[in-house]
């Protein structure tokens, strides 16, 4: 959720109807966001969704077929406008990290300090030193570094001039997945620390709840929704949205009022936000945690695989319809493929889409 | 209109596509004007040269491949997977030592082996001393053959086919051998029957290699009277002075060497799938001990004594004992190599540069194919490419004066075929491959993120060449001018044909003065190019070394 509302005016990034792409064909479409002060914002997408040329549209490196960039009131990019990425004052750290190798870490972070004296320079790397917790770190070189702290010292030096905003493009893809577990919650207590607003582009949904606060989910060049994750995951506008983040399936059913459905387990009752006709045909999201297994329940299903999860399983059942639907159970309800076992639904809030 | 350019990389930099399309078609042309030559037959050239000594020049450079294939196989392949898969006394610094003998052209080595072997020389005279026979009464090697040349060249053409099946044998991981071991092979059987097979399109890669050298000398086989390609364009271009003739054997030649082309990067191809792309942790190494070890010594110790050391101690002794002792000419000989070589890397490594960041910034079709064009002249003889560039010069100068005499009725001499341009423009042609692969593979480690991080910082495109390019490219720069001015230093057939009346090199001074049987006072200038020759050794050295 997101919760800081400063009342210092920082920085605000406003994109606004932008269109980006090569050679006149567009890669992004019209899309519209704002990010306020010190928001951690999140391009999520698969690859070819044009959010790595959005960010770099924003950073400065790609010209603008239509609409605008706005940061802190400023206009920074337009049609006939593009400010030179050196004078946006707009930091980035790259999925190849792309640390000088002929510069020590030290020189690295002072790279963008070269306007600042030295014992200015030599004050804010030690303080980023500390910051990405590898102090001492000055004077080596980055090829010495493992791959998770050449992406800290790479953050360290895109910080380095207190940027108005940070772009950071799949930053965490080359590192492994354990590093990447450790690295994601660290990064964004260091961006939140420094109270600096950045942007993520990940195609990795896990990676966007922990980091952001808000997401902007993606697919051939448009915005599919932006909120917060929490939004994202329960609330989803689009079927896009909806199979894209969370794994789910979709139910039939038929509207019967305007807090029931009629579907194939059963009359489920819940808030349903859109005004749909009684006897509508719609799909409903059903995410594996909205399927409960429960042994006296009326409503079968078979058995197809199982995962053990440790603290839970987690079944793909097959149900009367020939629908397949994930399904929860208990780690205690070990049951095998083929076998029937009794499910039921537990939902509060309705998400449908019309056939 | 919006602008539609990617302002992170290409911005403003329109220039490079026009440059480096000027730049190619300028290096192409020579090849250009070959091919040309090739289909006009003019006043029956071709069916006067194919009655004549086409068929003799045929027949001595086939023999001399196929001789100096043989020889550089039998040296080359053996010794590789000696030092590669073996440990023996000695196998650490013959890894590099086998690799001395690139340093020496093979022109200087042919006369080097002539003064010690002929007649008059020690070894003879040593022979007659012991038996006291006298002239005629014995039978003794005679050096300036077929033969003789063929040994030469195999004594400093072999280090390519070592180089490469080296590689090839590091390469291959020890689980394949292991497994034939497993299977019940011994090391030997597993050599023939896995680590030779496997290794073979780098073995190719490297014979064809030594081919195109074998193609391209003049020296050794002028010198030795053996009749070939290279021997015959001069003699008609300066014998006869026949421009048409030589350009038509230049053509010929040149089919051949299109055919080692394309062996070449056909085998190169074949050598990704070869590779397993495993890279081994330790390659256990075979231990030979005792007899054994002695043996693989020995083997390995005979190309470098010959190929290097024992010529080199020669040139050095020479030089330093029974030359004439240095003189004005022989330091104003040194100087007009040295500035013509550094001159001629600065132009190829400038140019390189621009071919270069052409492809980086404003990449296209176009543009890809000016940089493969550029590089054409990299496996074509001095020969070919000196008879390409004079007869475009020779046409444009004769039009030139034709032109001032008209308009100021003055009379004007030979601004381009008669001056050091002519040669710049080959030594350009030859070696812009080299100094390509240098600048390409310095500016590959730069990644574009690098450039855009720069920006991101508040560098200009100009301040991120000077803080970020600059730095990183400076050591790939030296290395591709160091390389190209050694090239130039030893180049020999080209700078014969185009140098400037009067204009000498200390590659054509040794030339010449061995030519005139003054083997001695060759040495000095012979013995500066060798020692200069030794720097791109080392430089090869330190890269394998880095990647092993």
């Amino acid at each position: 959720m997101s919760s800081f509302t400063s009342s210092k005016a920082l920085q605000e990034l406003n994109i606004r109807q932008l269109s980006v792409g090569y050679h006149g064909q567009a890669v992004v479409h019209e899309v519209s966001f704002d990010l306020t002060a010190g928001q951690i914002g999140c391009l999520l997408g698969p690859s070819g969704c044009g959010k790595s040329t959005l960010l770099r549209a924003i950073a400065g490196f790609e010209s603008v077929l239509s609409g605008a960039i706005l940061l802190n009131g400023e206009q920074i990019s337009s049609v006939d406008y593009l400010l030179p990425p050196e004078q946006r004052q707009i930091g980035m750290v790259f999925q190849d990290i792309a640390l000088f190798p002929h510069l020590t870490i030290a020189e690295n972070i002072a790279f963008g300090l070269k306007d600042k004296d030295k014992s200015a320079q030599l004050a804010r790397v030690n303080e980023l030193l500390e910051l990405i917790g590898l102090p001492g770190f000055g004077a080596r070189y980055p090829h010495s570094l493992s791959g998770g702290q050449q992406q800290r010292v790479a953050l360290a030096r895109a910080m380095a001039p207190k940027p108005k905003l940070l772009l950071m493009d799949e930053p965490f893809s080359g590192l492994d997945a354990k590093l990447r577990e450790e690295l994601v919650p660290d990064i964004r207590n260091i961006l939140k620390h420094e109270g600096m607003s950045a942007i993520l582009v990940t195609h990795d949904q896990m990676e966007a709840f922990a980091m952001a606060d808000m997401i902007a989910v993606m697919a051939s060049g448009e915005i599919h929704q932006f909120g917060t994750p929490y939004q994202i995951y329960h609330r989803p506008e689009s079927r896009f949205t909806a199979k894209f983040v969370g794994q789910g399936d979709f139910l039939n059913a038929v509207v019967c009022d305007h807090h029931c459905l009629e579907s194939d387990l059963g009359r489920i009752r819940g808030v349903l936000n859109d005004e749909l006709a009684i006897g509508t045909e719609v799909d409903l999201l059903v995410r594996p945690d909205d399927v409960i297994h429960d042994d006296n329940s009326e409503f079968k299903g078979l058995v197809m695989s199982k995962w053990f999860r440790g603290s839970h399983f987690l079944y793909r059942v097959k149900l009367a319809s020939g629908l397949v639907v994930y399904c929860f159970a208990s780690s205690h309800h070990n049951h095998t493929i083929g076998q029937e076992i009794g499910i039921n639904i537990e939902l509060d809030h309705l998400v449908v889409f019309t056939k | 209109m919006p602008n539609q350019h990617r302002v992170g990389t290409g911005e403003g930099f329109a220039w490079l596509t026009w440059a480096s399309i000027t730049i190619a078609l300028l290096l192409a042309l020579p090849v250009m004007v070959i091919v040309g030559n090739l289909f006009t037959d003019s006043d029956g050239v071709w069916s006067h040269l194919w009655n004549t000594v086409l068929t003799d020049y045929v027949n001595n450079s086939l023999l001399l491949m196929v001789g100096v294939a043989i020889g550089v196989l039998c040296i080359g392949v053996p010794v590789a997977w000696l030092t590669s898969v073996c440990r023996f006394p000695g196998s650490t610094w013959l890894s590099w030592a086998l690799l001395l003998p690139l340093a020496m052209p093979a022109y200087i080595i042919a006369y080097t082996y002539t003064g010690l072997l002929d007649f008059a020389g020690p070894v003879q005279s040593v022979i007659r001393a012991i038996t006291g026979l006298g002239y005629g009464e014995y039978w003794f090697f005679e050096v300036r053959s077929l033969g003789g040349a063929i040994i030469m060249l195999s004594l400093v053409l072999y280090p390519y086919v070592y180089l490469m099946s080296r590689a090839a044998f590091l390469e291959q991981s020890a689980n394949t051998l292991e497994v034939s071991r497993t299977l019940g092979y011994s090391h030997l059987s597993a050599f023939f029957r896995l680590a030779l097979p496997l290794a073979r399109p780098a073995i190719i890669a490297g014979l064809t290699l030594a081919m195109m050298e074998v193609l391209a000398d003049y020296g050794t086989v002028q010198y030795f009277g053996v009749a070939t390609f290279t021997t015959g364009i001069m003699r008609t271009f300066y014998g006869f002075g026949d421009l048409a003739a030589a350009s038509q054997l230049a053509g010929i030649l040149l089919l051949f060497v299109c055919v080692l082309i394309f062996t070449e990067r056909y085998s190169r191809r074949k050598l990704r799938y070869h590779s397993s792309g495993l890279r081994k942790a330790s390659q256990r190494e075979l231990v030979l001990s005792g007899w054994r070890g002695i043996a693989a010594l020995l083997f390995c110790i005979l190309p470098v004594l010959f190929g290097f050391i024992l010529p080199a101690g020669v040139l050095g002794y020479w030089s330093l004992f029974e030359a004439e002792p240095l003189t004005w000419d022989f330091l104003w000989l040194a100087w007009n190599s040295f500035y013509l070589a550094l001159l001629a890397a600065l132009i190829v490594v400038s140019l390189a540069i621009v071919l270069c960041y052409a492809l980086r910034l404003r990449p296209s079709r176009s543009v890809e194919g000016a940089v493969a064009c550029a590089g054409v002249g990299y496996a074509l003889p001095g020969t070919i490419i000196a008879i390409g560039v004079i007869v475009p010069l020779a046409w444009l100068d004769h039009g030139l004066i034709a032109l001032v005499k008209d308009i100021t009725n003055e009379k004007i001499g030979l601004l381009f075929s008669g001056t050091i341009v002519a040669l710049l423009f080959a030594y350009a042609v030859r070696f812009m491959a080299v100094s390509l692969g240098a600048v390409q593979s310095g500016l590959g480690k730069i990644k574009p993120s690098m450039d855009m991080a720069g920006r991101s910082l508040g560098l200009t495109p100009i301040q991120v060449l000077k803080r970020v390019h600059f730095p990183l490219l400076k050591g790939s720069l030296l290395t591709a001018l160091l390389i190209v001015f050694v090239d130039v230093l030893k180049e020999l057939p080209a700078t014969l044909i185009l140098r400037p009346f009067n204009f000498n090199t200390l590659a054509v001074r040794a030339f010449e003065l061995a030519s005139d049987e003054r083997l001695v006072d060759a040495a000095p200038a012979s013995i500066m190019i060798v020692l200069v020759g030794l720097i791109p050794v080392v430089l090869l050295n330190r890269s394998i070394s880095k990647t092993h």
